[in-house]
């Protein structure tokens, strides 16, 4: 006798963000994130890398991408790379093969992280009201990635547009109602000071 | 176009808007001034000299600066939740309907019940209170610190929770510049054509510094006009922004700073504080004038001569109608002059020195103002303002000679000479050194700031390295700013130092103090400190006692600890003390300079950390369930877990006792996603977890699970937790919900630092997993339709083991694992389905009367199997074997971490605290955690303590667990427990395992 009911995936329940916020917030859709821990300076990993996801190894504290694929830097050995949900399960599959010579670990994060994307000019500012990250423009560009902290919280950001600017703040998926409340506050109409982001 | 005020001058007044007339109150008054008035402008515009009350002595006192420094103007402003207490008036701009009210002085300013403290002041010396409050020894708590207590302290801090709301903003910059008068102007100018990104930090709402109110010309026009143009013109410049109302408030190692901006009224966030980072910094940060020390200057009407013209200048006020300037400098004849100008009368100069001369005493004497040489003003007549002084030549001995003059007048503007504001340079580490020639204390060459990559980081220029005029600020400014940049790639030429038209001046001298007529000869009423009320007689007491080092005369008479830090006071008191002692002040220095520079409000330090972000809150996938179902929650960590689930009226003890029976009889389940937990893999996972386990983790068969405990290499307990072999390479190992973060560092320590051989990968999945634990004899009929296509029998999943499948796409673990006694499992998905197998389980639960249980269920029912906890049972200072967990310490292997320190003879000697269960004599009777055991040959000696208390609602009595010594040797024997109002709880010691296994799941 089954007596289940349907197994559904949900997000955290997040603040929703209020409406005239300085910048554009959003909590992403699920995807498929990846944590892969293997020597990035070893020979072949690279080529390991980009056989199962296309993507090419991102350099220290970069992102390199290939259409909705990406993969983030996080440590001399350690990636996330992210792909769409459904396809997760298979770039797994193909990390594995693709690195079985070298000593690694694959593991499917999906879960565990949250992410949410802010768009718009003022989304340096908001960002720069909970980490202590060079968010200046010409310091921080498209492409770069900082792990931080956002607000005492353990964060990724990571730039991913810009005209407007959009960054994506990546925390863990049991800190995202705290982040989310935190960055609806820090997004205040009116209270963005205007020095990353002239207005 | 009215004029507000009667003090307000019809025409002028740069940084008022005449067009914009606002209303105020003052202790209820109605009265007026102009957007742009500071609350101190406002106040002497109005006529309005008596503002406060001092803080010991309930003197009268009247504005006394124009800016940062002022010791007096402190006031109440707003109220309900948006009052604030201690808001110095010459900060705080003027709002429309602001609400100020004075502060400590009772009913009113003007007639105040604790002025008798004025008159009793020959009783109330520095250092009364150690001298008189320390007997009786009792009276100390009950008396005297409550009465003090109630009379101390200068505003009165709100009742209601803040309204304002705070934040914060990280910055980096290559240059911080901090002010924007002429130096600094010219700093930021430098520094961004040599290609840097700057930062110009300025603590007013206008740039200008002193060219505000000196009427200096600068590329042929007022120096006001060029500084606002300058201003302007940096601000479009790329990579140069400008910060007004914000003040560099510390500057820590690494030039780390801090600035607190206020930004305007209206503005949705009330104080910013910046955390900036800087490359270099730039400290423009000028001069503070100094007071003379003489009889009665503190009366309202005495103000520093630079205010004076600043008031008069800058907001059209008139700061009195007839004037006396005491000075030891040229600067200060500017003032007589612009008074002059403005067609007040000038009574007279008074100068300390014997024969001032130079183009600005020149052009005061071409006025037909009264120069009166080598004198000083000996006494002052009115008592809520000055209405006349004593002027009287001072002879080389320091006593007053004659002829004394009495003068009428009702504004004496003193200047005893300048003190580069050199304050952040000191947080950064810099000396001060006292220049004799200048009568100044300079940044001291051989004392530094500590360096940045061994490179010079922090650089005072203009007023605040000693060059005063601004032809020379604008110079070292613009040297500064283009050493401060050097290496930012830009060659471009430094910019050229734009010509001044100013009259030379002399180099300043310092009149510290005037002596007194008559009862003025006294001392006590010759004001150092005027926020403190220290007085001259003070220090000559303190000396006199010993304590003649500036650090025991600061401590000894409160010197400089009022709220204003004593910026116009520490350097008058310590030349005074230097001069009481016969010392040069070269030798005797200046008391060490802490940030802030100027008070700073809690709420700009709490900044977004209030109200439902007062901390970073952790929540697990079922959360929303846990709410709607009423949860209790504590919290583990940064975690919010349910504690309980109360239930209509029930208590929270209620809700646990039906939670526990709920599981015991049947089944319940618990949100168990907290624990922690860490994939470790790779070929040498084994050999690693050999080491960093007491046990032996090696020999785990794929599938099955194994308690392990961990230590530190000095042998204590620190976590612990269930591994589970996943796969050939692969383990997962749960950690205690709070030690996670600190397990995962350790081993990636060890990894890291010294087995770096190890090829050994380490990942916190904590926050991937969702995990839900299920307990109670229908565990298993509760678990298996949920995870129907696993086959969760006895036989597939027999204790201490795991089983794993996909379903429906959903990767699912099913552990057999228990800390209830009871059958139990422990169920994982991804975190995003945790909420959905929450439910699952649930459901299916419900035929069988499942529970939720929270915590503390959890750790009755623990407690009830003699299970530990890590944090109960140990505390940094415990061993597996003082626990009676020998049985998971290893020894076959080779080594482990703790080994060593378990073998070491204090760790395996006798007479350790073992850990014991009690039975209280009485069963009702819970003993409180912590309490000790007591005994040994008086009866007296403590030999143990209380680890877990709790009632157990299956036993129907009371249980414990302590650690006590040589408590295995004790069992049977009844102890004694000592608790509040010298009772005592005796218990019987027994095995700690109250209920024998109902399932046999969970030993190992």
């Amino acid at each position: 006798m089954a007596v289940m009911t349907e197994r559904t995936h949900r997000q955290p329940d997040v603040a929703r963000p209020a409406v005239g916020l300085a910048v554009d917030i959003g909590l992403r859709p699920p995807s498929g994130l990846i944590t892969v821990r293997v020597a990035l300076r070893a020979e072949g990993t690279g080529a390991a890398v980009h056989q199962a996801t296309g993507l090419a190894l991102p350099g220290r504290r970069q992102r390199s991408a290939a259409g909705d694929r990406a993969a983030l830097w996080m440590a001399p050995d350690e990636l996330l790379i992210c792909v769409a949900a459904e396809e997760c399960p298979a770039i797994i599959e193909k990390l594995e093969a693709a690195l079985a010579g070298t000593p690694h670990l694959v593991v499917d994060m999906s879960d565990a992280w949250s992410v949410f994307r802010l768009t718009g000019n003022g989304a340096r500012e908001v960002l720069a009201k909970g980490a202590p990250v060079d968010l200046h423009g010409a310091a921080f560009r498209p492409g770069m990635v900082r792990r931080t902290h956002f607000s005492r919280v353990d964060a990724i950001i990571c730039q991913v547009g810009e005209h407007p600017d959009a960054f994506d703040l990546f925390c863990f998926r049991s800190y995202a109602r705290y982040v989310s409340e935190c960055l609806a506050r820090f997004a205040t109409p009116g209270s963005l000071p205007g020095i990353l982001d002239p207005q | 176009m009215s004029v507000h005020g009667p003090h307000r001058i019809g025409v002028g007044g740069r940084h008022i808007d005449r067009g914009a007339p606002l209303r105020f109150t003052f202790d209820g008054k109605e009265l007026r001034g102009y957007r742009g008035d500071t609350l101190a402008s406002a106040l002497l515009a109005n006529g309005q000299r008596l503002v406060a009350r001092s803080y010991k002595l309930h003197r009268p006192r009247g504005v006394m600066a124009a800016g940062v420094e002022e010791p007096n103007a402190y006031f109440g402003v707003g109220r309900g939740a948006g009052a604030t207490p201690n808001q110095r008036a010459t900060e705080t701009l003027l709002e429309d309907g602001m609400e100020v009210v004075s502060q400590n002085r009772f009913p009113n300013l003007r007639r105040d019940v604790g002025a008798v403290n004025a008159m009793l002041s020959r009783l109330l010396p520095a250092g009364f209170y150690y001298k008189t409050f320390m007997f009786p020894r009792a009276a100390w708590h009950r008396l005297y610190e409550p009465l003090i207590r109630r009379a101390a302290g200068m505003g009165r801090a709100p009742r209601e929770a803040d309204c304002d709301s705070y934040e914060q903003f990280h910055l980096h910059t290559d240059v911080l510049v901090v002010g924007a008068g002429p130096t600094g102007l010219a700093a930021a100018r430098a520094a961004a054509a040599a290609g840097a990104r700057v930062l110009l930090a300025e603590q007013t709402p206008w740039p200008g510094g002193r060219l505000l109110a000196d009427g200096v010309k600068v590329e042929g026009v007022d120096g006001a006009d060029w500084a606002a143009a300058e201003a302007e013109a940096l601000a479009r410049l790329p990579g140069v922004a400008l910060r007004f109302s914000t003040l560099a408030a510390a500057l820590y190692d690494h030039n780390y700073a801090l600035l607190y901006e206020r930004p305007g009224a209206g503005a949705p966030v009330r104080r910013r504080l910046w955390r900036v980072r800087a490359g270099q910094v730039v400290l423009a940060t000028g001069a503070i004038e100094r007071p003379v020390v003489f009889a009665d200057n503190d009366r309202p009407g005495v103000m520093l001569a630079s205010a004076a013209r600043d008031y008069l200048h800058r907001w059209a006020v008139a700061p009195g109608t007839r004037a006396v300037v005491y000075t030891g400098n040229d600067d200060a004849y500017r003032t007589a002059l612009a008074l002059d100008a403005a067609g007040l009368q000038v009574a007279c100069i008074v100068d300390a020195r014997p024969a001032p001369d130079g183009p600005l005493v020149a052009a005061a004497r071409e006025r037909g103002i009264r120069v009166l040489e080598a004198s000083g003003i000996v006494a002052v007549h009115g008592r809520r303002a000055v209405r006349a002084v004593e002027i009287a030549p001072v002879r080389a001995s320091g006593r007053p000679g004659a002829p004394c003059e009495r003068v009428e007048c009702d504004l004496v503007a003193v200047s005893g000479g300048w003190s580069p504001t050199a304050h952040l340079y000191c947080h950064a580490g810099g000396r001060l050194r006292w220049d004799s020639t200048r009568a100044m204390f300079l940044a001291d060459p051989d004392a530094p700031p500590a360096s940045v990559g061994g490179v010079a980081a922090v650089h005072l220029a203009g007023a605040a390295a000693g060059a005063f005029s601004t032809h020379a600020c604008l110079a070292t400014g613009a040297a500064a700013g283009g050493r401060a940049a050097a290496g930012k790639g830009a060659d471009a030429a430094m910019p050229t130092v734009p010509e001044t038209d100013e009259p030379e001046e002399v180099a300043a001298g310092s009149v510290w103090m005037a002596p007194g007529r008559g009862r003025g000869q006294l001392g006590d009423r010759h004001f150092v400190d005027y926020q403190h009320d220290v007085t001259l007689a003070d220090l000559e007491l303190a000396a006199r006692e010993g304590y003649s080092s500036v650090e025991h005369a600061k401590r000894y008479t409160t010197l400089g600890m009022a709220p204003d830090q004593g910026k116009v006071s520490n350097v008058p008191g310590h030349g005074i003390l230097a001069e009481i002692t016969g010392r040069q002040l070269d030798s005797s220095g200046t008391t060490t300079i802490r940030p802030p520079y100027s008070g700073i409000s809690l709420g700009a330090i709490a900044g977004t950390q209030s109200g439902a972000q007062f901390r970073a809150v952790r929540t697990t996938p079922p959360f929303a369930w846990h709410v709607a179902h009423g949860a209790d929650f504590e919290p583990v960590g940064d975690w919010r877990r349910p504690y309980c689930y109360p239930r209509d009226n029930e208590s929270r003890a209620e809700a646990v006792a039906r939670e526990i029976s709920g599981v015991r009889r049947s089944v319940g389940m618990i949100d168990a996603s907290t624990l922690g937990k860490l994939l470790v893999s790779g070929p040498d996972a084994g050999v690693f977890l050999d080491r960093v386990y007491t046990s032996m983790m090696s020999t785990l068969r794929p599938g099955r699970c194994r308690y392990g405990l961990m230590c530190n290499d000095a042998g204590f307990l620190f976590d612990d937790g269930v591994v589970v072999r996943l796969d050939e390479s692969t383990f997962l190992c749960h950690t205690t919900s709070g030690g996670v973060g600190r397990v995962h560092a350790w081993l990636e320590t060890w990894l890291q630092t010294e087995w770096f051989d190890l090829k050994v990968f380490v990942v916190n999945v904590t926050e991937q997993w969702a995990q839900v634990a299920v307990a109670g004899p229908r565990a298993r009929e509760v678990l298996q339709p949920v995870v129907e296509g696993i086959d969760i029998s006895e036989e597939a999943l027999p204790p201490l083991s795991m089983v794993q499948g996909v379903l429906e796409g959903v990767p699912t673990r099913v552990f057999s694992i228990s800390f209830s006694g009871e059958l139990g499992y422990e169920v994982a998905v991804p975190a995003g389905y945790g909420a959905s197998l929450w439910e699952s389980l649930l459901q299916a639960g419900t035929p069988h009367g499942v529970v939720a249980y929270g915590t503390e269920a959890l750790h009755v029912m623990r407690a009830e199997k003699g299970y530990i906890m890590i944090g109960d049972e140990t505390d940094g200072t415990v061993t597996p074997i003082d626990l009676g967990l020998g049985w998971a310490v290893s020894r076959k292997k080779e080594d482990f971490l703790g080994m060593r320190g378990m073998a070491l003879p204090h760790l395996a000697a006798a007479g350790r605290r073992q850990l014991v269960g009690l039975l209280t004599e009485d069963a009702r009777t819970v003993i409180p955690d912590g309490a000790c055991a007591v005994g040994g040959a008086d009866g007296r000696q403590i030999i143990g303590h209380v680890t877990s208390s709790y009632h157990s609602p299956t036993l129907g009595r009371s249980i414990a667990m302590a650690l006590v010594e040589s408590g295995r040797d004790r069992m049977g024997s009844v102890l004694e427990f000592a608790v509040a109002r010298g009772s005592r709880i005796r218990a019987r010691v027994v095995r700690p395992a109250f209920l024998e296994d109902a399932a046999g799941g969970g030993d190992d």
